[in-house]
């Protein structure tokens, strides 16, 4: 039940986008069509799921304080958190690297249509947060990480692919001229996060 | 055409406003109150595509507006009865209208003033007929809300659906969230205090008289009645049994339209009859909510899960939700196969929310505007199954 809970959460209630407005600029930058929505959508939940179970890891054996007790009796007392940030970083860096070479290998077309927003997943601040959150919620184990990683990504997917739709289905719509493009691509934002504000509290 | 009042207003109103007159710049103005009144005189032309029927938008428009009339003529009644009954007098039916419509006719009046003067500035501004889309809206607004709102809010929340939700978009048929709902919505997050809790469904419910009468009285009749308050009833299980046909009829506290199952289901056969609502989103919906309740009652872990599944249906916003915000053909999905879906998803997730969150107990004003989100999605995948149906149907034919 925990991980059902936990999973629900950071997909509706705890999600990136309308909860965090964390990834905004490749949610922005990449949402015209669902293909490329989808393409996204699927590396940003790979990228997590993968980094903040390692992150997790090297958060509870290598960087928190006492937690390289593991090594030897002496290293008890050392604190490595301030590391955090750059360790975490380079994990991130690390791993998108991986995706950007499997989706140009597997798929070429959807590399040409990412563009560089691929390689920007590493600073994609969804990313960095949800292992930021994970280190400042205190999961209990693994597992527990690893599925709050899936469900923020899947959260994210679920944004971008929704907008990705709505900005299909606006495509014609006589908006007015100041507000085309990004403009009312905020406001339906906006409005989607009201709509996401409907499982806010809900607790399984 | 002899009628008089049209050879009036032909002859002597209509050329101030049109090119050349004085009132030129009005004209969108006055080609939405003309046409309200007659069917507009172009037509088709002889070759080319034939149309049969005069309906257009502002006929469909009316229609539903008439499908509402029940639920608002019942609104009034029960917002009269509902008050005396919290007072503990008796009242007679035409006390109840009086009282009724001096609560609600100014909400409509407000929000119809409201919502009709943003769209006449954008449809003055933008040089475009004005768009007969907002009378629904403008209809739905006070339906949906609780009698006691502050009319300033009314206002507040139809000026902010009609430019955020809609006229942003580019006008009618453009919005992605149903503009009713938005300004729903935007009251419940912005001033939750007036939109739940136990003294807004009631008439007076937040004057001091009703506040005292009530403590003298002692029994608190007006906390007994607002416990089976919109939305949803408070965890007191043997209560049920005795609601559903009070639910069922309307005579339970709660947003003004959204009461009288009976009201809405007359309202839902004009919408049906006329082919104007969905019947495939109805359909789902209900069965979607019935599905729900009916696993929630299997696990029954908790009172509110134990709310038999039929009982759900009837209680707070859900018909009318269903019927006229859940059909709304701009908002929801355009496909068939979609429909299905969309409706069917609009009845679990109201029910789940209700159940989950008792903080939100109008899960139904919440599980539409999600989907009203996942709508153009939904149709995206419809459409390219469809695709992809066809394309292997003619690759088979060509093999």
């Amino acid at each position: 039940m925990d991980y059902i809970n936990i999973f629900v959460k950071s997909i509706f209630v705890d999600n990136m986008i309308f909860a965090y407005f964390l990834g905004m600029c490749s949610y922005l930058a990449v949402s015209k069509t669902v293909k490329t929505g989808v393409g996204l959508g699927a590396a940003v939940i790979f990228v997590l799921g993968i980094t903040v179970p390692i992150n997790y890891l090297l958060e509870n054996y290598v960087l928190k304080e006492g937690a390289l007790a593991w090594l030897d009796e002496e290293f008890a007392t050392v604190d490595l958190s301030f590391l955090s940030f750059i360790m975490f970083i380079a994990v991130i860096a690390s791993m998108v690297q991986l995706v950007e070479m499997a989706v140009e290998k597997f798929a070429p077309a959807l590399y040409g249509a990412l563009g560089i927003f691929l390689p920007l997943i590493a600073v994609n601040c969804s990313i960095l947060g949800g292992s930021l959150f994970m280190q400042e919620r205190q999961y209990a184990n693994i597992g527990e990480a690893t599925v709050f990683g899936l469900g923020s990504g899947v959260g994210w997917f679920l944004a971008i692919v929704a907008i990705a739709a709505i900005r299909e289905k606006i495509r014609y719509s006589n908006v007015p001229a100041p507000l085309r493009g990004l403009g009312i691509t905020f406001i339906i934002t906006g409005l989607m996060g009201i709509a996401f504000m409907s499982f806010m509290g809900i607790e399984l | 055409m002899s009628n008089p009042i049209y050879k009036f207003l032909e002859e002597k109103v209509k050329p101030n406003f049109e090119e050349g007159g004085k009132l030129e710049k009005f004209y969108p103005a006055y080609d939405a109150l003309e046409t309200f009144m007659f069917v507009p005189g172009h037509t088709t032309p002889k070759v080319g595509s034939h149309i049969r029927d005069g309906i257009d938008m502002k006929r469909t428009m009316i229609m539903v507006v008439l499908a509402m009339i029940p639920a608002l003529l019942f609104g009034i009644w029960n917002t009269g009865y509902q008050h005396f009954l919290a007072l503990g007098e008796t009242s007679t039916f035409w006390e109840n209208v009086g009282y009724g419509a001096l609560k609600v006719l100014p909400i409509v009046v407000v929000s119809y003033a409201a919502g009709l003067a943003v769209e006449f500035i954008f449809a003055i501004i933008n040089k475009h007929q004005v768009n007969e889309g907002f009378l629904v809206s403008g209809m739905l607004i006070p339906l949906c809300l609780p009698v006691e709102i502050p009319l300033w809010m009314v206002a507040v929340a139809t000026i902010f659906a009609v430019v955020i939700g809609k006229e942003v978009f580019g006008g009618t048929g453009m919005n992605i969230l149903n503009v009713a709902l938005t300004a729903r919505a935007f009251l419940f997050f912005a001033y939750p205090t007036w939109m739940s809790g136990d003294k807004v469904w009631i008439g007076g419910g937040t004057d001091e008289a009703v506040a005292m009468a009530d403590g003298s009285t002692g029994a608190t009749l007006l906390a007994q009645a607002t416990e089976k308050s919109s939305g949803f009833v408070n965890a007191a299980g043997a209560e049920y049994g005795n609601t559903f046909m009070d639910a069922f009829l309307g005579f339970i506290p709660g947003s003004i339209g959204e009461t009288s199952v009976l009201a809405i289901l007359i309202g839902a056969a004009i919408l049906l009859i006329t082919g104007i609502g969905s019947w495939k989103i109805m359909l789902s919906a209900v069965l979607g909510g019935y599905v729900m309740g009916l696993i929630f009652n299997a696990f029954a872990v908790n009172p509110f899960m134990e709310v038999p599944a039929h009982e759900h249906l009837v209680f707070g916003g859900f018909a009318f939700g269903v019927v006229f915000m859940a059909t709304d053909p701009v908002t929801a999905s355009q496909t068939g196969t979609g429909k299905y879906i969309y409706g069917f998803l609009i009845g679990l997730l109201a029910i789940m929310i209700r159940v989950f969150n008792p903080a939100y107990p109008e899960g139904v004003m919440l599980a539409i505007l999600f989907m009203n989100v996942m709508a153009p999605l939904i149709d995206h995948y419809v459409i390219r199954t469809n695709v992809n149906r066809r394309k292997k149907r003619t690759a088979a034919v060509a093999a």
